[in-house]
């Protein structure tokens, strides 16, 4: 419907992708102290249309990828490495005014929380209009009318009311529309959502969830979904990469990966959240150990301190090598050595029972 | 229910002053966060209050702690009157009854070591036997949540999460209480070690005879955890009922709508399931919507029925209360819901763009105008 309107390059979308992400790394360095990896060698790639998620618990370092993607690290102390492509364009290295043109209007980003990422002095609609002025070549008012028109499409009632108002006097939900509104103002090809709906309640994410959905469906964006929430990925991804300590462990389509998780790490994470559609009381079977208790790549599998399926081998000491991201299947990667096995198909054996 | 509940909330109210004014505060309204709750909790059980942020049902919990002033009603612990209590009865009362809080290292002292914050509860109310007795109580409960005894010397900034949390269940329990409120108690953790602290509790509940009552938004872990779960909405209840049943069949539209927003970790389940969206916001608590709390939002209202008549509490199975003017109409399939844009549009809120019937001529969809070109 809107492909007449696109440069002709961008318009199939079964062809390049939005983004590519390759060899990624970000390297925290502080004087006096080591240097941290937080992001080691992470490459995926995003296309229009599809939705990506990105999983995993804090610290595993899911966000620092996605500020990366957008270049808002900051550059003292920080060490980028590696590659991003958005449309064959490179962004790490790329000079400040090029990165300043395309984040608004080509990429744009929606933060975890709502209240903090709005400036708190400055009424809803000129933070919403300041979007299209910056990248548009528009009048004000022209601006305010579409500003009225995207807060109305996110589902803002009375939106020319709430132009006038302040981020305090707008509900946690609003609020996260409103930033929607704004990240979608000059429809970004490419939008990434860093844990959009964790801030608000389940009837309220819901919402946002079906909002990004049909935003998707509708004007054809790739979407990066970050999120620590099983359930999410679930109804929302197409495809999802699990992440640990910096790494990509496993990446599969979203039905393989919830039928059959590979990774011990993924299997791990199904079978201990209480699911409710589980057989309730059925016992939890947590993962040992918390985020922290983790051992460098370098020395091997960092999960493998937490891990009921770890051997020797997963140590680089005893294999030579460490635990590379290796092909599993089709459309699947996998690092771990010692993966979940699953016997010849009984077809829709649920993750959760099938993962212990 | 032949035995005495332990708990047993009655007609709660807690109400919070809205104070305006520059010399002389002025209270103008109230916020009504718990607004008549009746419950009962019984021994060795465990309770689930779930709802939305704003519900009120954390006020709940704290009130039955006296840890704020209810309004009105009564909270009888054990036989015993707790709201009327004043003094050195009610500290002592507290013993029986104590609390884990959400934010794990927001209610540990970071001062405090481990050792001194897990003594502290017991020199406080003169237990344990002396210095000796004491340092023994406090290794055992280490060993009870799973904590190594090396962890006494240290402070709470040095744990995990997780960890932090297990000590403040240790605190909790330090007194051999028999009602143990959580008010979210794994909502700051994540997923792989929320299910580690689910298990401590259970493992404890049956190891000490607990009774819990769990205050929490996560449908999920409530329903792992619980024998009878409470849906809350607006300062009240809207349904209770055992576990099961609630999940089997949950009769308010609220339970319903809640229910399908949760997301499953099961990519086959979320494509085939009902989804009930609601429209709008919660209403404010200071100005609750007339009759039934939940007629603005509900896919199922009926015309004036719901908006002027307040629905009880009515007893539908056997412990199933539900307060819904409609519910068996609603089980039976005889009543249909309402999409979230026709409810929207009646009460005038709004989930979604009113009036834009063809995508095509919708600005987002379209573009706003021709993409811009890049020099």
């Amino acid at each position: 419907m809107i492909i007449e309107d696109l440069p002709p390059d961008a318009a199939d979308r079964s062809g390049r992708p939005v983004l590519e992400v390759d060899e990624l790394t970000v390297t925290f360095r502080r004087r006096g102290e080591q240097p941290t990896r937080a992001v080691d060698g992470v490459s995926f790639a995003v296309a229009p249309g599809e939705t990506v998620g990105l999983v995993g618990e804090s610290g595993c370092g899911k966000s620092v990828t996605s500020l990366a993607v957008m270049g808002l690290l900051p550059r003292r102390g920080v060490e980028v490495g590696g590659s991003v492509r958005l449309d064959g364009q490179e962004l790490v290295g790329a000079p400040d005014r090029t990165l300043r043109g395309l984040r608004g209007a080509d990429m744009a980003m929606v933060f975890q929380d709502p209240l903090s990422s709005l400036n708190p002095t400055v009424p809803i609609g000129t933070q919403v209009t300041e979007v299209l002025l910056e990248h548009r070549e528009l009048s004000r008012k022209d601006a305010t009318a579409q500003a009225t028109d995207l807060l109305d499409r996110v589902g803002i009632p009375d939106p020319a009311r709430r132009l006038k108002e302040y981020p305090h006097q707008l509900s946690g939900g609003m609020r996260q529309r409103a930033l929607i509104a704004m990240a979608l103002a000059c429809r970004p090809r490419l939008l990434i959502a860093d844990e959009p709906t964790t801030a608000l309640d389940v009837t309220i994410q819901a919402q946002i969830l079906e909002l990004l959905r049909e935003l998707v469906v509708d004007s054809g964006t790739a979407l990066v979904m970050i999120t620590h929430d099983l359930g999410v990925v679930a109804g929302l991804c197409d495809r999802v990469h699990v992440m640990y300590s910096g790494r990509i462990i496993e990446s599969a389509d979203r039905h393989e990966l919830f039928a059959r998780p590979r990774q011990p790490y993924t299997g791990g994470l199904l079978a201990s959240v209480p699911r409710l559609d589980g057989v309730r009381g059925a016992p939890l079977h947590p993962i040992r150990g918390s985020a922290r208790d983790v051992i460098p790549w370098a020395e091997g599998c960092a999960f493998a301190p937490r891990c009921d399926h770890a051997q020797d081998d997963c140590l680089t000491e005893v294999a030579g090598s460490t635990v590379p991201l290796e092909y599993d299947g089709p459309g699947r990667e996998l690092r771990c050595r010692h993966p979940l096995e699953y016997p010849r198909s009984p077809a829709g054996a649920t993750a959760a029972g099938a993962a212990r | 229910m032949t035995a005495d509940p332990l708990l047993r909330v009655e007609g709660l109210q807690v109400h919070f002053p809205i104070k305006r004014g520059v010399f002389v505060d002025r209270t103008v309204g109230h916020v009504r966060a718990v607004d008549g709750v009746d419950l009962a909790v019984d021994r060795g059980s465990t309770y689930g209050l779930v709802g939305e942020s704003g519900c009120g049902k954390s006020t709940l919990g704290r009130a039955v702690l006296r840890l704020v002033e209810p309004t009105a009603g009564q909270v009888w612990f054990d036989g015993t009157d707790v709201a009327s209590l004043s003094g050195e009865p009610l500290r002592r009362m507290r013993r029986r009854m104590q609390m884990v809080f959400q934010d794990p290292l927001g209610s540990l002292d970071p001062r405090q070591d481990v050792e001194s914050l897990l003594s502290e509860p017991l020199h406080a109310h003169g237990l344990g036997g002396g210095r000796a007795g004491i340092a023994e109580r406090v290794r055992t409960l280490l060993d009870a949540v799973g904590l190594p005894s090396a962890a006494l010397r240290r402070y709470p900034h040095e744990f995990s999460g997780g960890q932090r949390q297990r000590i403040g269940i240790a605190r909790a329990v330090a007194l051999e209480p028999d009602l143990l409120i959580a008010d979210e108690p794994v909502s700051a953790l994540d997923v792989s070690v929320q299910a580690q602290v689910l298990n401590l509790l259970e493992e404890l509940q049956e190891r000490l005879g607990l009774t819990y009552l769990v205050i929490a938004h996560d449908l999920a872990v409530v329903r792992h955890i619980s024998d009878v779960v409470g849906v809350m909405y607006l300062g009240s209840l809207v349904e209770q009922a055992p576990a099961d049943v609630l999940y089997e069949q949950p009769l308010h539209p609220y339970t319903r709508a809640l229910m399908s927003a949760v997301p499953v970790p099961d990519p086959v389940v979320e494509e085939n399931r009902e989804r009930i969206l609601l429209a709008g916001d919660l209403p404010s608590p200071a100005n609750p919507p007339s009759g039934c709390r939940f007629h603005t939002r509900c896919p199922w209202r009926q015309e004036t029925r719901c908006d002027d008549e307040a629905p009880v509490l009515r007893e539908l199975g056997t412990g199933h209360l539900v307060s819904c003017h409609w519910a068996e109409e609603i089980r039976d399939g005889v009543l249909t819901p309402r999409s979230a844009e026709e409810v929207a549009a009646t009460m005038g809120v709004s989930i979604r763009a009113t009036g834009v019937e063809n995508p095509e001529s919708d600005a987002l969809v379209q573009g706003l105008d021709a993409p811009i070109e890049r020099r």
